[in-house]
């Protein structure tokens, strides 16, 4: 292998790169998209519910009720009914996800030292919001009810649950996601911009002239890697610059850990779609297995959306075949965890070995030969 | 001397279907050889076979004594191919496809600027040193094509319809910069559909699907041709040449424009019998002549005698 | 007799490439007419925006009297066309892609057997009806393609490059076809690169780079070749070129197969100059004589005539 061959490679791809609108835009553009998207619009935290209360009762000790739903951050009051047809109205018209109804004989029951009921009528068609809409209402009722019960006594409750969050202080989805979307778009982006190098040029017909060159098969694949390393790696720089600045996930941990394991991940992930490149030569097949290869798994099974240990065993076994997956933990880790390569040295080799595995798979795969 | 290029019984088949078969020739230092026959003759798959692009299925040949089959690595410095189709990089400039050929090489630096100088005014491409490669003229591509085969002075040339729809200009220009190259000691094995281009050749192959029909210099190949051609002007054009077409003395009658070419067995012999054929089904005939016949008459007498068998 | 096809200052841009440049003509009923040139001319441009393919950039055509920019959809069902690239179905086989092509055209019923197996028997795949057309050689698709556009008996043909790449015995008998057409009353109008077909056209325009830069036919075209040709034949093909493309009075000099095509301007004692230009330079030459032009020397002419050296 020759570093001028190499290199001449890589500098043909760089150049081609500079000229193709689409691959700069795949490179540079989409990244920054879909973490800005991701961040803003997918949130799994759940504020701000619009609900609706239908109070029959109108006394003194609902008022106050109301008013703990009201100052509650997790609801926003959005209608006041007067007749109990409008709940189903609204909620199937989806403009409250919850009716509160307060019945007529609240304040009665409630002087009378009986239990007073308070009817939270749902919308259960999103499970989710569902299950989080119920629970605060849960507690806010509780509180409330203590609050009344001992009243003006010295009372304590015999058992307090104290939490302490560590590395996500707020809770913050956003938090989980940043660093979950860098492994993501890195294996997306890489494994597409590659996927369609090699079968591009078999499709061309430049293939089979730069075949019939002295060109090695080492330095195709590693020629062809070089810019879209760099890429990457630019990539991964880009999507942590604006989680932490614009969207305030604290970065913990140490870059000069996070640069050699990003490139490892990515000379995989580069390997994988030159992998597929080379046995498809077809720039269309490619994309497609890419797509089912990359995109799917990393999406779905790596930890970026939902928990790998709450899968069942078949999916969460299969889990352990995601390189993603791993890479989320160092990504995590080191974002949020703020650990070193004590914690992370098995993810550690498993990326070398990732990148390793990718670079090899590429080589064998990528023929000089048409037939 | 060892030859420059020797094939021994070189084959392939896709897929059960052969592509080429048995095909063995010897081609010199300094010699222009030519492949010649239509599509689907297999001459690609023979040119991609020499420039190690293709496995071969049976056979092998030998560039400057190293096999293909086994070892088509170590052939690659000293040729050049040039693909059928453009095979260079349209998003790259005609300088930078020049220089990342020169790299691939390994062209040593200081030979590098004469060197293009030179490709420079074979081409007439210095004015086009910054045009994408994709915006030439189908002509000056072929000829880009050629200067980054000619950039590290390889010893044997493979060149795959080089001229294929090109402009007669640059087609000129094209084989100019082959001769020369060969004037200069380098082997050039050119495949060409055109028969026209098939008399400049030193030796030649003639194929056609998949096999030798004939092969040696073009004066060879003509004198093997069994009759002799008759150019006959005759109005109506069209009946004239159904009339000889069924004439027993006639091998073949072909219309040539608005003129028929008439193959014949001996033209002193059947001239006569020709015209009064014509004159009695009241054809005008304005003249009779005897040409020279070209390679296409000797390949199409050759497919119709290897069909025939 | 009145045109069939009627093409004025036709002209067609692709983004900042002129592809076709200002082209005029006129193809007369049941005449062969030629586009001559190589590729990048513009003569599949030209040959798509007739057959109603390709909008024109300015310019207006008639082909059987309908308005090339609004009627396509008419033209396109009176015509007949064969596009460069084979594009029946290689997954259909002969005698699927005919009836396809049938029905599309409109020819039902009782009148559809009979075409098919007319278009058949015209490209001598009778007996090759059920085999798939990919697995044709070149010569035989390219007569399946020719049937499936005569199908509905149209009266203008437009084919585009029909042979290219078949072998010279499949291209001979497939002009036959042509001939065959023509002499029933069908005008043909087919573009090809391969300057020897020529001949077999009525009338032959060249073109170049977009332009037209000659219109006649071929035997006047030859004829009307201002500057004389002379043939050279000699051993040392590249020394003689050297020795004469300085001699004055020479224009051009070519490598043509063992020879050497050298055009003079003057044929007045032409051979001597050359043969005393040749001697000085103590070059071998074997025979010198004048030659009718072939059709790509009055090409390299009219280009030379028309503006010098092709200029990118």
């Amino acid at each position: 292998m020759t570093s001028k061959r190499l290199l001449a490679v890589a500098r043909k791809e760089v150049l081609q790169l500079r000229r193709d609108p689409r691959s700069l835009i795949l490179a540079f553009v989409l990244p920054v998209l879909l973490t800005v998207l991701f961040g803003y619009a997918i949130s799994w935290d759940v504020d701000n519910i619009e609900i609706a209360v239908l109070d029959q009762d109108r006394s003194k000790a609902s008022r106050e009720l109301l008013d703990a739903f009201r100052a509650s951050s997790y609801f926003r009051l959005s209608a006041f009914l007067d007749d109990p047809d409008e709940i189903e109205r609204l909620i199937d018209r989806g403009e409250v996800r919850m009716v509160l109804v307060v019945p007529p004989d609240f304040s009665r029951e409630l002087g009378a030292g009986r239990t007073a009921l308070l009817q939270a009528v749902v919308d259960g068609s999103d499970a989710n919001t569902a299950n989080i809409a119920m629970g605060y209402a849960r507690a806010i009722a509780q509180s409330y009810s203590l609050r009344i019960a001992f009243a003006g006594s010295s009372f304590h409750p015999p058992v307090q649950a104290e939490s302490r969050v560590w590395y996500n202080e707020e809770l913050s989805s956003r938090n989980m996601i940043v660093p979950g979307l860098v492994a993501v778009i890195m294996m997306i982006v890489a494994a597409m911009l590659t996927s369609l190098t090699i079968a591009r040029e078999w499709e061309r017909g430049t293939m089979e002239q730069l075949a019939a060159t002295p060109v090695t098969r080492i330095e195709v694949v590693l020629g062809k890697m070089l810019p879209y390393v760099g890429i990457g790696l630019f990539d991964v720089f880009s999507v942590s610059a604006i989680g932490v600045l614009l969207f305030g996930v604290p970065f913990r941990g140490s870059p000069l850990l996070l640069v050699p394991l990003s490139t490892a991940f990515l000379v995989g992930a580069l390997g994988l779609g030159m992998f597929i490149s080379a046995i498809t030569r077809s720039q269309v097949l490619a994309t497609q297995i890419a797509m089912v290869a990359t995109y799917l798994p990393a999406f779905l099974l790596s930890g970026f959306m939902f928990d790998v240990s709450v899968m069942p065993p078949v999916l969460s076994w299969l889990t352990y075949l995601i390189p993603a997956r791993y890479f989320l933990v160092v990504t995590r880790g080191i974002f949020l965890k703020g650990v070193g390569v004590d914690v992370l040295f098995v993810q550690g080799l498993l990326m070398i070995a990732f990148g390793a595995a990718g670079f090899a798979a590429a080589v064998s795969a990528f023929r000089k030969e048409i037939e | 001397m060892t030859p420059a290029l020797r094939a021994e019984a070189l084959s392939k088949r896709f897929k059960g279907e052969s592509a080429l078969e048995g095909v063995s020739f010897e081609v010199r230092a300094g010699e222009l050889f030519g492949l010649v026959g239509p599509d689907g003759a297999g001459k690609s798959t023979l040119l991609r076979m020499l420039a190690g692009v293709l496995r071969p299925t049976s056979g092998d040949a030998f560039v400057f004594g190293a096999s293909v089959a086994r070892d088509p690595e170590r052939v690659k410095n000293d040729i050049a191919y040039m693909s059928q189709r453009f095979g260079l990089y349209s998003d790259l400039t005609v300088a930078e496809n020049l220089s990342f050929y020169a790299d691939l090489y390994e062209v040593p630096r200081p030979e590098r600027a004469p060197r293009l100088e030179r490709l420079y005014q074979f081409s007439g491409l210095k004015p086009f040193t910054g045009r994408l490669a994709g915006k030439l003229s189908g002509g000056m591509k072929q000829k880009l094509g050629l200067s980054c085969a000619l950039v590290h002075e390889p010893r044997l040339l493979l060149l795959d319809e080089p001229t294929f729809g090109v402009d007669p200009i640059s087609r000129r220009d094209l084989w100019l910069m082959v001769h020369e190259m060969v004037a200069r000691g380098v082997a050039a094995v050119v495949a060409t559909a055109y028969l026209d281009e098939a008399e400049r050749f030193d030796r030649l192959l003639l194929l056609h699907r998949g096999r030798i029909l004939d092969s040696g210099t073009p004066e060879d190949l003509l004198s093997r041709v069994e009759g002799e051609i008759l150019d006959v002007v005759s109005t109506p054009l069209r009946e004239a040449r159904a009339i000889l077409a069924r004439h027993p003395s006639v091998l073949r009658a072909a219309i040539f424009g608005d003129r028929l070419h008439v193959s014949v067995r001996s033209a002193e012999r059947d001239r006569g019998a020709i015209e009064a054929a014509l004159q009695s089904a009241g054809v005008s005939i304005h003249e009779v002549a005897l040409v020279s016949p070209t390679l296409e008459d000797r390949f199409i007498e050759a497919v119709e005698k290897a069909e025939a068998a | 007799m009145s045109a069939a096809v009627t093409a004025w200052e036709l002209s067609r841009r692709f983004g900042d490439f002129l592809a076709v440049d200002r082209v005029s003509f006129e193809v007369r009923e049941g005449e062969i007419f030629g586009f001559l040139g190589p590729n990048g001319a513009g003569k599949t441009t030209t040959i798509k925006m007739l057959a109603g393919l390709l909008r024109p950039s300015s310019g207006e055509g008639w082909v059987a009297g309908l308005d090339i920019r609004t009627e396509t959809a008419a033209i396109q069902s009176r015509i007949g066309y064969m596009s460069q690239l084979f594009s029946l179905y290689a997954d259909l086989t002969v005698e699927e892609n005919l009836a396809f092509f049938a029905r599309l055209y409109g020819v039902t019923g009782g009148r559809r057997r009979e075409r098919i197996d007319w278009a058949l028997a015209m490209a001598g795949l009778e007996d090759r009806r059920r085999r798939l057309t990919g697995e044709l050689p070149l010569g035989h698709k390219q007569r399946l393609a020719l049937g499936s556009a005569v199908l509905h008996e149209p009266r203008i043909l437009f084919l585009d490059e029909p042979t290219s790449g078949v072998d010279p015995l499949s291209r001979r008998s497939f002009w036959e076809l042509i001939d065959d057409l023509a002499t029933r009353g069908t005008t043909v109008f087919v573009t090809t690169h391969y300057m020897e077909e020529a001949e077999h056209c009525h009338r032959l325009a060249l073109m170049n780079r977009g332009r037209l830069i000659a219109l006649d036919s071929p035997r006047r075209l030859r004829e009307e070749m201002k500057s004389p040709l002379l043939e050279v034949r000699t051993s040392e093909g590249l020394r003689a070129i050297e020795a004469l493309s300085v001699l004055p009075g020479v224009l051009d000099v070519a490598l043509f197969g063992r020879a050497l095509h050298v055009t003079v301007e003057d044929r007045e004692g032409a051979v001597e100059r050359l043969q005393d230009g040749l001697r000085a330079k103590k070059v071998d030459v074997a025979g010198i004589r004048p030659i009718p032009p072939a059709l790509e020397d009055v090409f390299v002419a009219r280009v030379r005539e028309a503006g010098g050296a092709i200029v990118d």
